[in-house]
């Protein structure tokens, strides 16, 4: 039990640590964190993890230090949205922006549960407050807008909030003239929120065409799972679309097509690989070399801008010093 | 691909060949035998040097097809290595297929990233299944478009780098429209205000390659070739005869010094001796050169000029008279 103890402090005392920096250092943050911490134990605690993969049993050091993927199979685990921010963003550079916008209930909704009792128990298992973190934050040293989704969270759906935070965040690049990245894990919509969520679809789609008659870079990482109405929103508007290894993205699901055409479907259907094969997205990238990648990827799509010709162009000295002044 | 391999000898080739085994063979001996025979060998080696030079100079248009179908012809793929530290291939039309006999992705020369374009012909049957001998379907132009867009938004000058026998002729080519996804690439990169250089590395064949050639400046290797028909096409339809190949080949000018005089080309990019394949960084050497030059004074103009520099250059095209 000691050993269980210490790991479990040690946790709740970095992520209280990582608030601290990020400056929302809440009370309602740490009970959050307290809370997150109870339902964590077992995973915290456990020594050794089985690979969702091979079955292999893996360190649990080890495998996080490998950034969560095994070293055996390659199978690369799901990662939280708290993760995948450390992963990509250089260390303490993160700010999280709209983390005020919260999650209600608009239609009364119940089924089994209440959404009101879904909601609180997904803030809980998570230690998040929705489906979605976004803020601003540098990837060697390059400053960008970044938002990571959080499956714990009702199965990363998007609700009203998903919608309005990516909204947001959109439009925040937009205005900053920042690159905007967003890793996707997801369901699909949130049914809980009926046509609201549904909507979602159109108000974050039409915030990426802003963006994109701004000419700023959309980098779209598409990671296992990602469905529906994300994957038929913004997930599959990047400029850039990458994916991680053996990712299973789609609109509809594997079970409801087989049910539809009656049909066996393929083993690799709907995989980050046979995604690219039929020439949906642009990469599928390992998840170690991810970061250097993404960062490559910006600072080519952003290097000819600063170059531009000025005299020709007069607005884009002023994007150029606005970027300069943001570094 | 790699280097020091043993060259394939095309048949004009032959003759020096068999020099070359002779010269060795007497090298061999001399090694035992006294000054007189190695001023023999050096004689000869004089000579052979100049034969080969006086048979590469004379190459006729078939020649050249040939040495532009060379199977060791460095592709895209070889050039792009040798030009830029980077290569992040990006993938795919979006909607359906990636089309690998077309490649896209980017790569970066003196500090600008640029966007290359290419067609994609494979060295082996395997390599070929896939690449489809280099000859795109519609999703390959629509790939191809895509990325001109993407080029568009970011501001990244465009090479094209063509290879290829021609768009290709299927059924589903057909019933996917591959003329639709030709034509609408030509419009298209008429109307981009970022510079375009096309260069013409081996078979520029006909609307397939065109498809992705409409530039600011075109330039051709030494020795392709770029034509509205293959020769032995042509032949077997204005001849009604494949015998008549080479008549053809001369009569519809195709090489790199035909399109040039013809006013089509800018440039003709020297290749080593006997072709790109005996050395490939030699002549990636003078294509990286060729596009420094072109893009230096392309980047000297405006967005609007590029564009109209590229629409002037198409609207002069033709040669007619008028009362
Ligand atoms: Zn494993």
């Amino acid at each position: 039990m000691a050993l269980k103890d210490f790991f479990k402090n040690r946790q709740l005392k970095r992520a209280a640590k990582l608030h601290q920096k990020q400056g929302s250092a809440t009370a309602g943050n740490i009970s959050e964190l307290k809370a997150k911490s109870a339902i964590d134990d077992a995973l915290l605690c456990s020594l050794w993890t089985k690979c969702q993969g091979c079955n292999e049993l893996l360190y649990t050091s080890e495998l996080k230090k490998n950034l969560s993927v095994c070293k055996k199979c390659n199978f690369h685990h799901r990662l939280t949205a708290h993760e995948r921010i450390e992963q990509l963003i250089d260390y303490g550079t993160f700010v999280e922006i709209n983390d005020d916008v919260l999650p209600s209930d608009p239609l009364n909704f119940t089924d089994l549960k209440s959404y009101k009792e879904r909601l609180k128990d997904a803030q809980q298992l998570s230690g998040v407050s929705e489906a979605i973190i976004t803020g601003i934050g540098n990837i060697n040293n390059q400053l960008v807008s970044i938002g990571a989704m959080e499956f714990q969270f009702i199965g990363g759906s998007m609700g009203s909030v998903v919608g309005e935070r990516i909204t947001r965040l959109a439009e925040y690049s937009t205005e900053k003239k920042l690159p905007l990245i967003i890793i996707s894990s997801s369901g699909g919509a949130r049914m809980h929120e009926g046509i609201l969520s549904l909507m979602q679809m159109a108000k974050t789609a039409s915030a990426l065409k802003r963006l994109h008659e701004e000419k700023l870079l959309y980098i779209s990482i598409l990671t296992e799972p990602t469905f529906g109405g994300v994957t038929a929103s913004f997930a599959m508007l990047g400029d850039l679309i990458i994916a991680e290894p053996e990712a299973r993205i789609g609109f509809a699901g594997r079970r409801v097509i087989e049910e539809t055409i009656r049909q066996k479907l393929p083993k690799d259907f709907q995989t980050a690989e046979y995604l690219m094969e039929n020439g949906q997205i642009d990469m599928v990238i390992q998840r170690q070399t991810l970061k250097q990648i993404v960062s490559d990827l910006i600072r080519l799509h952003t290097q000819n801008i600063k170059k531009k010709r000025f005299s020709n162009n007069g607005s884009d000295k002023t994007i150029f010093e606005k970027i300069l002044a943001r570094l | 691909m790699k280097e020091n391999k043993e060259i394939i000898p095309l048949d004009f080739e032959k003759p020096l060949i068999a020099l070359s085994k002779q010269i060795s063979e007497l090298e061999q001996k001399t090694r035992t035998l006294q000054n007189g025979n190695k001023k023999l060998v050096e004689d000869l080696k004089l000579q052979y040097s100049k034969v080969k030079s006086e048979i590469y100079k004379e190459l006729s248009p078939l020649d050249k097809v040939k040495i532009a179908r060379h199977p060791q012809r460095p592709y895209t793929l070889d050039y792009v290595e040798k030009i830029s530290p980077v290569w992040y291939e990006l993938h795919g039309d979006r909607t359906g297929k990636d089309d690998q006999s077309i490649i896209g992705g980017l790569i970066e020369i003196d500090g600008q990233t640029v966007m290359v374009i290419g067609t994609q012909k494979g060295r082996n049957l395997k390599e070929n299944q896939k690449r489809n001998f280099g000859m795109p379907s519609p999703e390959g132009y629509r790939k191809a478009l895509r990325l001109f867009h993407h080029a568009e938004k970011f501001n990244l000058p465009i090479i094209t780098f063509i290879d290829t026998p021609g768009a290709y002729p299927g059924l589903e080519a057909e019933a996917k429209n591959q003329s639709q996804a030709i034509a609408l690439n030509l419009r298209e990169l008429s109307g981009l205000t970022v510079p375009v250089i096309s260069i013409i590395t081996g078979e520029g064949g006909s609307g397939g390659a065109l498809a992705i050639g409409v530039a600011n400046r075109i330039l051709m290797l030494e020795n392709s070739v770029y034509s509205v028909i293959s020769p032995e096409g042509c032949a077997a339809i204005l001849w009604r005869t494949k015998d008549k190949t080479q008549e053809a080949a001369n009569a519809l000018k195709i090489t790199a010094k035909d399109l040039y005089e013809l006013g089509i080309t800018d440039e003709v990019i020297p290749e080593s001796e006997g072709g790109a394949h005996y050395n490939p960084d030699e002549t990636s050497r003078n294509i990286l050169n060729a596009i420094r030059n072109h893009l230096e004074e392309l980047l000297k103009l405006t967005p609007e000029e590029v564009k109209k520099d590229r629409q002037d250059k198409i609207r002069n095209l033709g040669v007619f008279s008028t009362n």
